[in-house]
């Protein structure tokens, strides 16, 4: 990520399109969020994770976790609504329609006010 | 040479028995939030066919911490007998702060130290569920939300591997218990209503997983 000179009173978004995730292999994926996020940055997908990445974050988040330095993330999404619908044909070529919307920062600075199926309200904080 | 062929012939039959004969008893994982029971499910089912206990219960977040195994539980169910491996995994979450532990009567030490098992519990619950589990049980507490980002990722996960799993709406006991909310929650999933602690109920839920891991 370019670096910019950072307001010190502000909270940094960084806004991650689908197409830069896509060029990019699971870890280095976990690797690019968990660093936005243990930087105290808000990271925003615009399409998400995988299941399978999405338990791989969960593991690697846990090795990371610190006392008084890091006490995990926060992640909201909305619910994967899709794959009960998928259809066979999906399924068989592997094409898991999981895209969807994910916010991601560290626990002790995002609070999720409200989360539905068409919103998701967060309150975020300075350190 | 008649001697030596029968040996043979009966060696064979030993081998093709252990191979196909005896299935492999299904390991099944006990997943969920912490506090959702989970431990308490775990030695409800090992103390009802076993006679003996999983592991220690508590109302403090994170009791366990590592995964924790009962092999070759037989269930019987209608005349037929099922053999799982109970997996009790610690609690999943995507925090652990130890100051959380702090005011559950904790010096600052333990807390840390507990804290640490905890990110570690979690780590290896989520390997043992992409590796190593062939059905999964998901315990909830039926009075809290089920809509929690924790949950929907899960299962998930669960989905994505394509297991079996069943959804125990647990701590009916509670007067806040709501297992129509669980039920809606997860609408492609059956959902066992349950009170492991009481152990209301529990005939259903042994039929359930007689017919969902046997």
């Amino acid at each position: 990520m370019p670096e910019t000179t950072r307001d010190s009173d502000g909270v940094q978004i960084d806004l991650i399109s689908g197409s830069r995730m896509d060029g990019l292999r699971s870890m280095e994926k976990i690797r690019l969020i968990l660093d936005g996020v243990r930087d105290g940055n808000i990271v925003i997908l615009e399409e998400g994770l995988s299941p399978d990445e999405e338990s791989k974050l969960i593991e690697v988040t846990m090795t990371e976790i610190s006392p008084d330095d890091f006490s995990g993330i926060e992640i909201e999404s909305y619910p994967r609504a899709e794959t009960a619908n998928q259809s066979f044909l999906d399924k068989l070529m592997g094409r898991e329609s999981t895209k969807k919307l994910t916010v991601i920062g560290p626990a002790n600075q995002i609070e999720t006010l409200h989360k539905d199926e068409q919103l998701i309200s967060a309150l975020v904080s300075r350190k | 040479m008649m001697g030596l062929l029968t040996n043979l012939k009966d060696s064979i039959s030993r081998v093709t028995d252990r191979l196909f004969a005896t299935e492999e008893p299904k390991r099944i994982g006990i997943y969920g939030p912490p506090n959702a029971g989970k431990t308490t499910l775990a030695n409800r089912i090992a103390r009802d066919w076993t006679g003996d206990a999983i592991g220690p219960e508590s109302h403090v977040p994170h009791e366990t911490r590592r995964a924790r195994r009962k092999e070759d539980v037989e269930i019987e169910r209608n005349g037929k007998s099922v053999s799982i491996d109970i997996v009790d995994t610690p609690g999943v979450t995507t925090k652990v702060d130890y100051k959380e532990f702090l005011d559950h009567d904790m010096e600052k030490d333990d807390a840390i130290r507990r804290s640490r098992e905890a990110t570690e519990g979690v780590a290896e619950a989520m390997h043992w569920l992409r590796e190593d589990v062939d059905g999964v049980i998901y315990v909830l507490d039926s009075s809290t939300d089920p809509f929690t980002q924790v949950n929907t990722m899960l299962i998930g996960i669960i989905e994505s591997r394509e297991l079996p799993v069943l959804i125990f709406a647990n701590k009916t006991d509670l007067e806040d218990s709501d297992v129509q909310r669980v039920a809606d929650a997860f609408p492609e999933h059956e959902t066992v209503p349950l009170s492991a602690l009481e152990g209301n109920n529990m005939d259903e839920v042994y039929d359930k997983i007689a017919e969902y891991f046997g």
